[in-house]
Order: C-alpha cells, then structure tokens, then sequence
C-alpha cells in the first residue's frame, strides 16, 4: 500500500515537471519575453540590454532549472505585467476560485447523484428519460451562453443576484450555478451507467436471493461498488473546476486564478502563465491520487492489489 | 462412411425451416434499429437541414454576411417592435445581417468541428492501436502522455497555444484537434487490448499474418463503430471549444462569423438588444444537440448483441 | 425419502421483451418436488431451465414477465406472494440458490464473514455472535480449512472452488427447506466439480433439503439427482426417475442427447449420435411440437397440433410420476438418429513417423501482481517434451492453468519458448518463416464467437489464410473456399454471412475450414467442443473424425472432457502444473493410470451412470496457483501417495508399459477405497442399455 502510494507520487512528480517544461519550452521558442518586457516599441538595443540582464540569452536548460530552482524555495517569479511577485497573484486570486470551485462541485453533486441514481434504478422510466434529456441538453448548451442568460434573466430581468463581481456570497450563486452545469452531464451518465452495472451484476443477484430487497440492497450491497467509479469522476471534475474556470470567471468578471491566466495570456505574462499551469498541474494529479487513495479504501481488490 | 455423405446426410437432415432463417447483417440489424430509434432521426434530420444551410449559404443567405450598414444598426428581429422583415433576425453594432451571419456560422462552426474532431482521430485512434496491441514500454509512454494531457486545463492550453501560434481558422483547428484525442485513445485501448486477446487474432498470428497486417485488417475494423460514436461527440466538442475560444477573443478573429464571436460582440448591447447574444446561442446549442443525438444514437444502434 | 410435497409449479411461464417480439424462454412448466429429494432440471442453452430456477423465486431481470397458475411451497403461493414477502421470507430462508459463476457472486468489497452473517441476520432473530458461530460451523462443513480466519477474506483472496464453497455455505446458513444450484460446477475444473457435487450431495443428505439441480450436463445429473425433468425449448418434454429416463429414453429429444454423449453407448462407437439442426427461436406463435422440426419421427400432425403428455405404464415402485410430452407417432416407431452406428469399429491407428517435436521447452512469464506490484515468475511450462505422429490425435489433458494453452501456442509458434525446441518437419520451428509453418499447422478454438472476426463475412475469413499466403488468384481462392465449406457441411448461402448471424456450430464449421484450407499436417483443436451445447457438440466431433480420415490429419487435441477423450484418442498426455506427467497410449493411460494425478481425472470424470453416485475423489485441495509452485513433485500437496521423497525431490520420467509417468509412485498400485468405484469402462456395455 505504502508502495503504491509512492510510486502514484513519484508519477504526479513526473507529470508536472514533464508539463511545465514543455511550457517552458514552447514559450522559449515561440515567444520573445525581452521584447514583451521593453514593449512593442522598444529600441533594439534596449531589447538586447533586457535579454541579458533578466538572463533570457542563456540556454533552455539553464533558464529551465533557474526556474525551477525558485520554484523550490517557493519563488515564482517576478510578473511582467502587474510587476509583483506571481506569488502574491495568486494568493490573491486563489480565494475566489476555491469558492467557487467547491460550491460548483456542491450543485453537481446535488443534481447529477439524484438524478444518476433514480435513472439507474428504474431504466426506461420517465425519470431515467427526463435524466437523459437532461444530459443531452446540459452537454449542448455552451457555458459562457448559459451564465450570459442567467445574467439577463435574474440579474437583469429578476433582478435578484448581482450581475458580477465576488464580493459577496450573493455573488456566486449563478456563477456556481453554470460552473456546477458543465459537469452534471459528464458526473450523470457515469453514476447511471455505473449503478446500472452493478445492479446487473452477480453478487447483487446473490444478494437478492439472499433475501435483501429495496432499500437495504441500494445501500448494503450496491452502494460501495458503485462509489467507486464516482470518486474519480468527481475528482477529475473538480480539478478541471480549480483549474479552469476561465469561461465562467469571464463571463461573470471574477478576479480568480483563471481570469488571472487569460489575462496573463494576453499580456504574455510568461512568469505567470508558466507558474499557474504548474499549480493546475499539481492540484489536477494530486486530485486523482486522492480519488485512487478513497477508491483503495473501498475496494480491497485495490488496497491488497 | 465417406465425407462426403456425411455432408449431405446432415443437409438431408436438417429440414430447412430453421437453418434457412438466417439472421440479419449486422448493418441490416443497424437500420433496422436505426428505424425505430427517434433521437437518431430527429438528430441526423436537424443536421441535414443545418448541413443544407451551410453547404448552400452563398445561395440561402438573403445578404452578404460582412456589408455594413450603419444606418441599420442593432435592429431586433423582426417580430419584436422595430424590427424589419426584410432583416428577419435583426442587426448587429455594425448594422450586419444577422440572419446571414448566423448562416454563415454553420458553415465555420461545422467545419473547425469536422476538422478538429479528425485530427484528433488520427492522433488518438493510432496512439491506441500502438498503446493497446504492443504494449510494454510503448503503452507506458502512451499512458504518461495522456496523463500529462488530462492534468492541464484544456482551454487554458488551448488558448496559449493559439495566442503563442496566432489567430487563424487553421490554427484553431489545429489546436483543438491536437488537444482532444484522450477520449479516443482510452477507447481505442481499451478494445485493442480486449480484442487483442480474442482468439481470432491468434487466429491471424496462426495463420502467418504480420502485425501490421493484424493490427490494420484484424482489429481496427472491430473499432469502427466505437471512433464514429466518438467522433461525432467529438465534433460537438470541438465546435463548443472553438465558439469559447472566440468568445474569449482568443479563437476565429474578426469579421468572420463565428457563432462564439458574434455572442461576445453581442456582449456590449446585451442589457438592451439580448436577441443578439440569444440567437447565436440557440443556433449553438441547436447543432450541438443534433450532433449529440446523432452520436448517441449511432451507439444505440451499433451495440452488437455480441456473447461476451 | 418422504413422500410429502414440498413444491408444485403449475403453468409457469416467461416472456421476454426483445427488439421485435417477445421471447417466450419459458412454456408452461408443471413440476412436483418432494422433501428431501433432487430434481435434475437438464438441458441445452436457451432451453429455459435457469429462467425456470429464477421464475421460482422472482429474481428474473427486470424486463422479463412472469405467469403462472401456482408455485406451491409448503403452504405458500409463491406466483401470489408480493416483493416484500418474497424477500423477507422465502429468499435465503426458506430457499438458498447457489449460480454457476463463483467468481462474480460475491460481492468484491465485502468480507466473507459480513456476506455469510447478513445471510442471517437480515431475516432477523438471530444475534450476530450467533450468525457467526453459524458461519464458522458451516464453512468447516463445506471443506474450507481454518473457517475462523477465513471470514475476514475478500473473495478476491479465494480461488473458484473455495467461492463456490463459500456460496454454498451462505446457500445453507438458514437451514433452507429448498436448494437451487444453477449449474453449481460448470465453471469449475473437473476435480473440483467432482468435489462440489459430491459436498453438496452429502450436506443434503444430512440436512435433509430437496434440491434442484439445474445442469446440461448429463453425467452430472445422473449421478446426482432422484428423477429429472428434460427441457426442450421451454417446456419440459420428458420426466421421471433418473435411472428410467436415462436407461430408457422416450421422447425422441432424450433419447437423441443421450445418443450425443460420447461413451454412451460404446467407447468403440467412432461416430456419436446427432440431433441436426438447431434449437428454434422461440417468438411468436408456436405450433404443434417445438421438437418436430429436428425429429426423426416427426408426422405432419407433430407440425400442427400441440402434443399431449403421456404417462408412461406404471409400475414404478417408487409411484414417481413417468412422462413425456409427444404425439409418439405409431408409424414412425422405431426411427431414430442418424449416425450412432457402430459398424465402424475402432480405428485406432498407432500413428507412423513422427512429424513434431518438443524437447525440454520451457517456458516463464513475469507477471506483475496489481498495478504496481513487484514482477514474480509464473512458470508455464517446465521442461516438457512431447511428439506428435503422424496421422494420430494425441489428447492433451488437464484443468485449467496447468499450461496446456502456452504448449499449444508455443507449437503454433506464437510463443518463443525460454529454452527448449520445437521441431515441425524435421527443422526447427524458430527457423521457419512463419508463413511456411503456417502451412504446416493450424488451430482450431474453443470459443466460435471469439475465433471468428465479426467484420468479415463467412467467405472472407476462410479466405483470409490464402490471401496472407498468396496462394492463387481470387477466383480459384474462391472457389476452394466453396469447396472448403461444402468439405465442413456450410451451406455456399452464407458466404457472404457474418458470424454473428450464424449458429455456434455453423461457426465452429467456419473456423474448422479456415484451419484446413492451407491443407495443413497438423491441426490444433484447442477444446472444440467444450463451448458447445452436447448435440452440436456429437456433430462438430464426427466432422473432425471424418476430416481426418478424409485428409489425413494429425490432431493435437486439448480438453479437459475425459468422455471425449476416450472416444477419440489414440495417444494421452497429462499435464499439471506446467509439466507433463503422464503420456501413453490410450487404453494405457485411460485403464491403467500410473500416476495418480491421471487417477484422480478419471475419478473425477463423471459418466452416465444413474446408478452410482458422485464420487469422491482422494484429492486434498485445491489447484494450487501457479505462481507458487510447490518443491519437489508439484502434485505432493495434493496426493495421496506423497511422502518425503516426493516433497523434496523433483521426479525424473520414466517408462513403465510404453507409458511416460513423472511420478515417484508409479509402480505402486492405487490404494483402495474410493478409487475402486470407478467402473470398468471396457465393459460399459453392460451398464448400458
């Protein structure tokens, strides 16, 4: 167990340096940071003063493991842009997305395990329909249009909730309501098909002629089994909530980390954008480590591997 | 007893009633199915008429999609007070077609969807095919590399690299393909490594045929029906990607009219004029939704019955 | 015995929703089950008998619609009961159910202990200590050694044998009046089978239950069960006592499944009964008998009206109800199957020059255990040598995980053995491109719905060999493939079929001509007929007889089915634990075994013999797993011969009548007891009648 828990760390080790090199990398060939620093009109010999003195003349390697040296003592830099710390950034954006990431998981979990489930326990019902349609829709409907509807109708028609900003928890009711949206389809389907298949399965039929029925089938045999494939899903969604909210932060102007990555992006803040996508990095795999641990815990075939 | 009597004894034998029925192809049993199944119905009509429209949008659009007009700008649409027959959907800020635009649109949004989704076929079906049949250290790596692609956020890599490479249609469709081929490699695995066991296979190996020739003759016939399910999924993806990306300004530049950009210009006279962010979407969620039904029910009426 | 009823089904039948029409998988079933006794329900896939076991007790899948007059049980009316009572009373109470898959019926994520005790303490009444006691005690009585610590296992931990064990203690932990086993030992090996059938036989005894044995195998059911029901397309067509059914058949269906079974009638009879055609679709209206189509004695009225039951004289002493469902047409009396003639007496040939060779080929795989588990060797095969002669069907025998797949791949050269050769025609095998040993060897499989490529059509896929090869030009590959099928008995229609539209015997004759159309020395039948319903099983059998007759072949003929064996090889070789343990000719091997692995098969098998019992094989344990080989001999765990020398030291082979045996016991002579219960197949003609 212990093994296994070290080597599911060594991957993720693996994971974000080989992700933020290849950042590195393409930045280091597709874009000329001196140029962005000295701005677009900048005498070429200005340029050049800035090449050498932040060190971008020095090779790949080199800058690379610079970089990552800061990184290792907590260091990510100095932003072009907002010239401050990239460290100071994100603390200063991480509050808002965390809110929003977990109240966002909170509506996807409150609507797709119901939903999920019911479907599952009475396939070709009207209410395994009504979830499926539900699904379909949800998947089509694009999420910067949804929270732009949302905004019209109960910021602006109703006016009931704020049509943007974070200062208040008023404030991300819709934006959670669309970010929670997007994974419901996706988190549905899989507690559907995976209920489906365990009420299908061998052992439930065992428990049924055992004598368990209803209720204490759902929830003494069936329940565990079907956990399993959830856990992850759910972790896989709410690292790409940590990660990528960009469209609803957008649409809604909060100052998170993903509005922080656009805007960055923009600006070619490189500093920035390089050190966000290493955090997102290493919150996605320690996310599914975690999801791999829980589902270790559940299953024995797992943990006795 | 010769061999040849006992064929015929046994043909003689088996009265023919139910030998004779033999039962339907496979294909035969898809449309069969295909017959009674309404979503694929409705989802493949809502997609001809759309595919009608963008073939033929020279021809269907009533005017050009990029002529100005600023003494016409923001008209509603035409059943809402103000507006005009003669602009059925209205205009934009720059006193545009909307209508026309919005005709316009199919045609980039089907495209960078068929485009993107095809690409990431490629990469995807042959990273599978690769990781699933051989195995050993070459799943290992492809297996690492999908780890990678699924840790980083998509749009926000989509987008860098579309800001890094510049804006262009080409581009986006590079980038999206290029992004989106996980769902098809774990698929295609999947059953390259379920098939791969298949005695049939050995069957091939048995009878001198190379891996290659396995692998291309054997297997990927056995995949087809799952990369079509996915592709059309994966179409809608891309065209919900793209319609984000040029939301955000990072996608299809402007004046071309895509669906996405038209509702960020829409943005500005959104509080007043909705109908210009409300029509693209619905034109979205319209040809997302045919395409979602398409796919769904390609996969209802493909599943084998096959004893497992 | 009591004569006291203990359940009566009257007019049971199940429908079920398919695409176009319904299925009716079960037909008007009418049985009386009484205390204590066993009812063998036989017959063939989708003949309705596992429906029927289900129907019982409502556990049909959702879809499926249930009807039916009564299910008397004691008291009850079962068909009246609601879901409620059903659960809370009769399932797992008063009824346990053992199925066919062990190792998907217990669920994964729970202990042993928790599935055995809620068993019980779900009815309520009973304390958990209590329940525990009860777990405890039953676990020793199914034969799982130190029960007490088995209770914190998770199946996953168990082999298949032990998880049947277990699904028959947690069958029992409420003293039910009634056990159902729904083919309890079908996916088990046959030394486990034997030990399972002859467990449950014994608890019932003692518990004094009545069973039901749901089985298509006959041999099970005849020495197992009191009387038995045949079922035939969703209705049972014949029923009574074991020994009269089984010793003389009445309706055409028994008595044409009984003409199927090799050894039935004669070890020397070279070809087995048949039943041609196949089981029909059972949706829509069915008219007349469901039978007629496939029966020898079928009269224009078996077409149109439905076939009365007919009781058969009494007389029985014990006043079991004897009948059979059929119009038993005067005129054709006395017509039955074709073939089952034994005019063609035994033709076993010694076989001449030895056309492959393996010597001393071993072969070891690392397996890595989990995900990330440390890597351990798996040794497949260890220093086997074996040859093949021309012209003679060499048997491979064992049970599963003893190697026999890794040999056969490694002599179709799909595997490259560690060391050791492989010599086919006189060169060695790994200096020959695989195209040329292609033409040299072929293989046949036991699954047809795995060995044929679902995407190509019937024409295409015995082609396929001559294309890799580039043998000919399209037409004259075509036009052999035509002459291929007509060889094998395939209609020239489904050439342009897919598999899947074809039955599992029409595809085994598919994937039997895409072996022979390279016209090979030697074919590979990897279990042929093992995934087979038994009549299909009798036709598939006489083609691969007659085609080596026809094309002079050599067979290397894998299967763990002694019965098929006997009736069709001239040589025997044993294999356990990745070794051969005994090889020889057939009569040798197969009447005077040497080594008591070979013993212990033969015991296990189980003929048609309704008046002996389930042996009780003298085999401690289980198969061990392959990865951790015992020391010595790696049979000692499980002999019942072993002393020291065999636990320590690894037995050479030697030669003892012509025989090969690796074994330190082989001149002693077997113990008495219960291998003497073995009869004497070379005089099965007198058993028979």
């Amino acid at each position: 167990m212990l093994n296994y828990v070290m080597r599911r760390a060594l991957l993720a080790l693996l994971v974000a340096l080989t992700v933020s090199f290849g950042t590195f990398a393409l930045f280091y060939f597709a874009t000329d940071p001196a140029q962005t620093i000295a701005g677009e009109d900048a005498p070429q010999e200005m340029v050049e003063a800035i090449r050498v003195q932040y060190g971008f003349d020095r090779p790949i390697t080199v800058q690379y493991l610079d970089w990552l040296g800061g990184v290792l003592q907590g260091d990510f830099g100095q932003s072009y842009f907002w010239k401050q710390p990239v460290v100071e950034l994100i603390r200063e954006h991480a509050k808002v997305t965390l809110l929003l990431a977990f109240s966002a998981l909170a509506v996807t979990i409150l609507i797709a395990l119901p939903l999920g489930i019911s479907a599952a326990l009475r396939p070709n019902s009207w209410v395994d329909r009504f979830a499926l349609s539900t699904a379909v829709s949800a998947q089509a409907i694009p999420n910067f249009w949804l929270g732009l509807m949302l905004i019209i109708l109960f910021a602006v028609t109703f006016p009931i909730f704020p049509v943007s900003g974070d200062s208040s928890w008023r404030h991300y009711v819709l934006p959670a309501l669309v970010l929670g949206a997007s994974s419901v389809p996706a988190v549905m389907r899989l507690t559907r098909t995976g209920l489906l298949d365990v009420m299908g399965s061998d052992y439930i039929r065992t428990a049924r002629a055992k004598g368990f029925t209803g209720y204490r089938l759902i929830v003494r045999q069936a329940l565990r089994n079907a956990l399993l494939p959830i856990v992850s899903v759910l972790a896989v969604q709410l690292g790409n909530k940590l990660g990528g909210s960009i469209v609803t932060e957008s649409v809604f102007s909060m100052n998170g980390l993903g509005r922080l990555a656009v805007e960055s992006i923009f600006n070619s803040d490189i500093p920035t954008v390089q050190s966000l996508i290493l955090l997102f990095v290493l919150t996605f795999v320690l996310l599914t480590l975690a999801a791999d641990l829980i589902n270790a815990w559940l299953d024995p075939r797992i943990r006795m591997g | 007893m010769t061999l040849k009597e006992t064929v015929n004894q046994t043909d003689l034998a088996a009265p023919s009633p139910h030998q004779e029925a033999l039962g339907l192809t496979p294909g035969q049993a898809a449309l069969k199915r295909a017959r009674h199944h309404l979503g694929l119905q409705l989802g493949l009509g809502m997609l001809l008429v759309m595919g009608v429209f963008a073939l033929l949008a020279p021809w269907l659009a009533p005017h050009d999609p990029y002529l100005q007009n600023l003494s016409l700008r923001l008209l509603p649409p035409a059943w809402v007070d103000g507006g005009q027959w003669h602009y059925v959907l209205g205009t934009d800020h720059l006193g545009r077609d909307y209508l026309s635009r919005i005709i316009y649109g199919a045609r980039i949004s089907m495209m960078i969807g068929l485009g993107a989704a095809t690409i990431g076929a490629l990469i995807g079906v042959t990273l599978g095919i690769i990781a699933g049949y051989f195995g050993g250290w070459l799943d290992q790596a492809v297996n690492f590399l999908v780890t990678c692609q699924l840790a980083v956020p998509s749009l926000l890599l989509i987008m860098t690299l579309v800001f890094v490479i510049g804006q262009s249609i080409t581009v986006v469709i590079f980038v999206i393909g290029a992004t989106h081929w996980v769902f098809y490699l774990v698929v295609t695995r999947a059953a390259t490594l379920r098939i791969r066991e298949l005695d049939f296979v050995a069957a091939a190996g048995a009878m001198g045929a190379s891996k290659w020739q396995i692998a291309v003759k054997e297997i990927l016939p056995n995949l087809v029906n799952q990369i079509m399910v996915i592709f059309t999924l994966e179409v809608a993806v891309a065209i919900l990607n793209e319609a984000t990306l040029s939301f955000l300004g990072l996608g299809v530049p402007s004046p071309i009219p895509s669906w996405g950009l038209m509702i960020a210009e829409g943005k500005t006279a959104m509080f007043f004029q909705p109908w210009l962010v409300i029509l693209p979407g619905i034109a979205l969620f319209v040809l997302v939704i045919a395409i979602n039904l398409l796919g769904d029910g390609v996969r209802d009426v493909t599943v084998t019955n096959r004893r497992s | 015995m009591s004569t006291e009823s203990l359940l009566e089904i009257r007019d049971l039948s199940v429908t079920l929703p398919t695409d176009s029409s319904a299925l009716r998988a079960v037909r008007g079933v009418s049985l009386d089950l009484r205390r204590g006794e066993t009812l063998g329900i036989v017959g063939e896939s989708g003949s309705g008998k596992s429906m029927t076991a289900l129907a019982l007790m409502n556990l049909l899948p959702p879809a499926a619609r249930r009807q039916a007059a009564a299910i008397r049980f004691g008291d009850d009316d079962l068909a009246a009961m609601g879901e409620k009572d059903l659960a809370g009373r009769v399932r797992g109470r008063r009824i346990g159910m053992i199925f066919q898959e062990p190792m998907t019926s217990l669920n994964p994520v729970y202990t042993i202990g928790r599935q055995l005790i809620e068993t019980m303490t779900i009815h309520g009444g009973t304390s958990v200590a209590a329940a525990r006691r009860r777990a405890i005690e039953l676990l020793e009585k199914v034969g799982l050694p130190d029960p007490a610590s088995r209770l914190k296992q998770y199946p996953h931990e168990m082999s298949g044998g032990q998880r049947q064990r277990v699904m028959i203690a947690m069958a029992l932990m409420n003293e039910p009046e009634l056990l159902i086993a729904d083919e309890p030992t079908t996916a088990l090996d046959v030394t486990i089978q034997a030990q399972i059938l002859h467990l449950l036989s014994e608890l019932q005894r003692e518990l004094g239950m009545a069973m039901i044995l749901i089985t298509h195998d006959l041999g099970v059911v005849s020495r197992a069960a009191d009387r038995i029901a045949v079922m035939y397309a969703g209705d049972i067509v014949e029923t009574g006592t074991t020994e009269a059914v089984l010793s003389a058949p009445r309706h055409p269906y028994t008595q044409g499944l009984l003409e199927c079974v090799p050894g039935y009638r004669e070890a020397s009879a070279r070809r087995l009964g048949s039943i041609p055609g196949i089981v029909p679709s059972m949706t829509g209206e069915i008219r007349g008998c469901a039978f007629a189509a496939r029966c020898p004695r079928a009269v224009p009225r078996c077409h149109q009206e439905d076939p009365p039951r007919r009781p058969v004289a009494a007389g029985q002493s014990d006043g079991a109800a004897r009948s059979f469902v059929c119009h038993d047409p005067e005129e054709t009396r006395g017509r039955g199957f074709a073939g089952g003639d034994t005019a063609t007496g035994p033709a076993i040939r010694r076989g001449g020059d030895s056309v492959l060779r393996v010597d001393d080929a071993s072969c070891t795989f690392s397996v890595r255990r989990g995900l990330f588990g440390k890597r351990k060797p798996l040794r497949a095969l260890d220093r086997v040598s074996l040859d093949i002669r021309k012209g003679e069907v060499l048997a491979l025998v064992g049970e599963s995980g003893c190697g026999k797949t890794t040999l056969t791949r490694t002599i179709m050269g799909l595997q490259t053995p560690d060391a050791g050769t492989v010599t086919l025609a006189g060169r060695p095998l790994g200096e020959q491109p695989a195209r040329q040993r292609a033409r040299l060897i072929q293989p046949i499989f036991q699954d047809p719905y795995s060995s044929l490529n679902p995407r190509q059509t019937i024409g295409d896929l015995i082609r396929r060999p001559l294309v890799i090869n580039r043998l000919g030009d399209a037409r004259e590959q075509r036009a052999r493939v035509h002459r291929m099928m007509d060889y094998v008995g395939l209609p020239s229609r489904v050439f342009n079929s897919f598999p899947d539209q074809l039955s599992g015997g029409q595809r085994q004759r598919a994937a039997i001509a895409r072996a022979l159309i390279l016209d090979p020395e030697i074919v590979i039948c990897d279990e042929p007929t093992s995934a087979l319903d038994v009549s299909v099983q009798a036709q598939i059998l006489n083609l691969l007889l007659d085609l080596r007759d026809e094309l002079d072949l050599t067979y290397l003929f894998v299967t763990h089915d002694l019965s098929v064996v006997r009736h069709l090889a001239d040589r025997v070789a044993v294999m356990y634990l990745g070794e051969i343990v005994e090889c020889g000719p057939g009569e040798q091997v197969l009447n005077r075994p040497k080594h008591p692995y070979t013993r212990a098969l033969l015991d296990s098998a189980l003929s048609i013999e309704p008046s002996l019992g389930v042996p009780a094989p003298d085999l401690a344990g289980d198969f061990p797993n392959p990865m951790n080989r015992p020391s010595g001999c790696p049979f000692h765990p499980r002999c019942p011969l072993a002393d020291q020398r065999c636990r320590q030291r690894v037995p050479a082979t030697e030669t003892l009548d012509g025989t090969l045996v690796k074994c330190w016991k082989a001149d002693t002579p077997p113990p008495s007891g219960p291998l003497d219960v073995r009869p004497d197949h070379n005089n099965k003609e007198d058993a028979a009648p």
